[in-house]
């Protein structure tokens, strides 16, 4: 083992550039896998005919594949079909389409959990579908479905460790690097890597909790 | 520049759910787009070369972590093509591809050009266009100092070789020792840490890698000399005629001015 | 339309894959289930040190990534001089992964049952441990079961991190089809199907049982 050569200040600046990739790659995929994911699992609670049961599919079946089929197919197969994204973008749409998915699954169960009675009420005292479900049943939904949504996020963060198939240069990607110069860095280099990714998913859980205490 | 980009992921997201739902596939055969046929004229008006290369292959292309600069045979190769096609060896831009994700990052257009120990072969010349051989590998095989395996017919039932995905080298092998078992990787550092580690009995492919190889550990060593010819070219996206020729002149200059032997040396050990 | 010649001539690889991920899924689902379980017990025992354990094991598994551990167990343990092959460093990285999930949703659904049972059992001359058995585990098992058939289904699609350590994987086996024919787009789709074989007659079962378990309450 070489602790001091494999965390020197080089290999740990070049540990962070490739961190700052997959907080951003992260970020932009949370961000819009939540829009996605809420608008998708809305459609499929409101029960609008074909519509609905498109949409009932399309989730069911991405939610049963492996993410790193679906990081794979986006960036090797969709390409044979016209469509070419780059490293990056790939990344980003693989991860966005399949935590869509997860979320739409959490928000129409969050929405199902809200009792059926209070839609009702709203709606006979002259609200119509649609403000019903805007401001009546997804504010108390999204509140219960504060901490499956978190830890999907962080199940979206650790998850972009495997876009090291399509060489991106994240965080994962960066540390082979490193470790492929010299066998006796690769413990130290793990520690970094266990170590960072833990700390921010632990702080992420811990704001999760927090919400779920503030409600209960 | 955002909005394309959501809605190129909009895209995808139909695209895809679509495609596995109707499980109609294969839409539109290769064909190549009409501003491919300019792709030289493209990187003139934009200045620039991109050019695909390793990020894990000492010697060819490595990326080191301490200067952030990717370094090798590969890299000065593709510095003196910046000087003769846009006029200035800095004029180039490097991606990381893999054995993999070369192809498909060519096709995509995220690269100009493949340099990156690319062997040329008659089922890759389906898939782009390839220059003029700028080196001679040959296949051989890497073993840890003092292992039984002398060679290839040291290769027997049992006996774990290790290959990357993608590679000629991982499709020879299983022709070459048809009982031996083939493991096969992502790129060359998960392969060569697999091996380090003790995952298998050799690791196979061309000696240029495994020079690199050596030269980072020298418990190392290759044996059985080589066994198949391995010319690299450089590859472009297909039907791109101008391009090809404009990289052969390229080549063939550096031949004359000395300028290729001069990489050569700086980077190849002859054995 | 979908070009079945590539599934045929690769039948036999295909087939091959899909027999090892079925094999590790169903090692690693009873690996996942009895560390769990046991990890579980540790959390919610009246005894401190062993909740700090479990706490512990809970916190600092289910926040790194599973590829993290698959390589820990693959390409680092080879450091210390342990050796073992992908599919079996694969495996255990499955289990020791899903385990940390499966133990805090029986954690969640022990817990879900009013304190006060405890209490009233206990005081009536019941031990701790005939408690658990006869008024807490029937109760909780109703709302453990379906988080834990999700969690099923997170480890069958999980299992393709065997494909990234060479694992023989239907994921390995895959990836290898379309890195030597070329042939991207039919390849996966074919890996595809034979997940969704897998994950959606399970995902419809959890769906059942959780439909089931709500209306008997």
């Amino acid at each position: 083992m070489d602790i001091a050569g494999a965390l020197s200040f080089d290999h740990l600046k070049f540990l962070a550039a490739g961190f700052k990739v997959t907080l951003y790659i992260a970020f932009i995929s949370i961000i819009l896998s939540f829009i996605i994911g809420v608008v998708f699992g809305t459609l499929r609670y409101a029960k609008i005919p074909f519509l609905s049961k498109v949409v009932a599919v399309i989730v069911e079946t991405i939610r049963n594949l492996p993410l790193l089929l679906i990081i794979f197919f986006t960036y090797f197969a969709l390409p044979e079909v016209g469509l070419k994204l780059s490293p990056s973008t790939a990344a980003i749409a693989a991860l966005t389409v399949f935590e869509s998915a997860m979320l739409a699954e959490i928000v129409r169960s969050g929405l199902n959990s809200i009792d059926k009675g209070q839609k009702e009420a709203a709606r006979s005292s002259g609200l119509t579908y649609i403000q019903t479900l805007w401001t009546v049943v997804m504010p108390q939904a999204l509140r219960r479905m504060v901490p499956p949504i978190v830890s999907q996020f962080i199940s979206l963060l650790k998850d972009t460790s495997l876009c090291v198939v399509i060489a991106l240069p994240e965080f994962m990607h960066n540390a082979q690097i490193i470790y492929a110069q010299n066998i006796n860095y690769i413990f130290p280099i793990f520690a970094v890597v266990v170590f960072m990714y833990f700390i921010v998913n632990y702080c992420l859980s811990l704001i999760a909790r927090r919400l779920e205490n503030r409600q209960a | 520049m955002f909005k394309s980009k959501t809605s190129k992921i909009a895209g995808v997201l139909l695209l895809s759910a679509s495609m596995l739902l109707s499980a109609c596939g294969k839409g539109g055969d290769k064909e190549t787009s009409g501003s491919a046929k300019n792709a030289l004229e493209q990187i003139k008006s934009k200045d620039k070369i991109v050019i695909g290369v390793k990020y894990d292959t000492r010697l060819f292309g490595l990326k080191n972590p301490s200067t952030g600069e990717v370094e090798g045979f590969d890299i000065d190769i593709s510095k003196e093509l910046a000087k003769d096609l846009v006029g200035d060896a800095k004029k180039v831009e490097f991606k990381e591809v893999t054995s993999k994700t070369r192809i498909p990052m060519l096709n995509n257009g995220d690269i100009d050009a493949i340099v990156a120990t690319m062997t040329i072969s008659e089922e890759r010349k389906k898939e782009a266009d390839f220059s003029d051989v700028y080196f001679d590998a040959g296949q051989s095989l890497l073993v840890k100092k003092g292992s039984p395996i002398k060679g290839l017919e040291d290769l027997k039932k049992g006996t774990k070789v290790l290959a990357v995905k993608g590679s000629t080298s991982a499709i020879n092998i299983s022709q070459k020792a048809p009982d031996t078992t083939v493991l096969e990787f992502e790129n060359y550092t998960e392969a060569f840490t697999a091996l380090k580690a003790g995952k298998g009995d050799a690791l196979t492919t061309d000696d240029s890698i495994l020079y690199g190889m050596v030269d980072q550990d020298s418990n190392y060593e290759l044996v059985g000399g080589t066994f198949t010819d391995e010319p690299y070219g450089i590859a472009v996206k297909k039907g791109n005629e101008e391009l090809v020729d404009a990289i052969n002149s390229a080549l063939k200059k550096m031949k004359e001015n000395g300028k290729y032997d001069e990489i050569h040396k700086k980077w190849i050990r002859s054995n | 339309m979908l070009d079945f010649s590539i599934l045929l001539n690769n039948l036999d690889t295909y087939l091959e894959g899909f027999k090892n991920t079925v094999l590790a899924s169903i090692i690693a689902l009873l690996g996942s289930f009895i560390i769990g379980v046991i990890v579980a017990v540790m959390r919610i025992a009246p005894i401190k040190p062993l909740n700090w354990i479990g706490s512990a094991y809970v916190e600092f598994i289910r926040n790194i990534p599973l590829l993290v551990i698959a390589f820990f167990f693959y390409y680092g343990l080879p450091a210390i001089g342990v050796t073992l092959p992908a599919f079996v460093a694969g495996t255990i990285a499955l289990a020791i992964y899903t385990a940390s999930f499966i133990a805090e949703a029986i954690r969640a659904g022990i817990q879900s049952v009013p304190k006060g049972q405890m209490e009233a059992a206990r005081s009536s001359g019941l031990t701790y441990l005939q408690t658990m058995r006869t008024i807490i585990l029937p109760q909780a098992i109703k709302i453990v079961i379906p988080p834990i058939g999700n969690q099923f289904i997170n480890l069958v699609k999980n299992s393709a991190i065997l494909g990234m350590i060479a694992g023989l994987d239907l994921m390995y086996f895959g990836d290898l089809v379309s890195s030597r024919t070329f042939v991207t787009f039919p390849v996966y789709i074919f890996v595809a199907m034979f997940y969704l074989v897998l994950t959606i007659p399970l995902s419809l079962g959890v769906g059942y049982l959780e439909r089931r378990l709500a209306r008997s309450n």
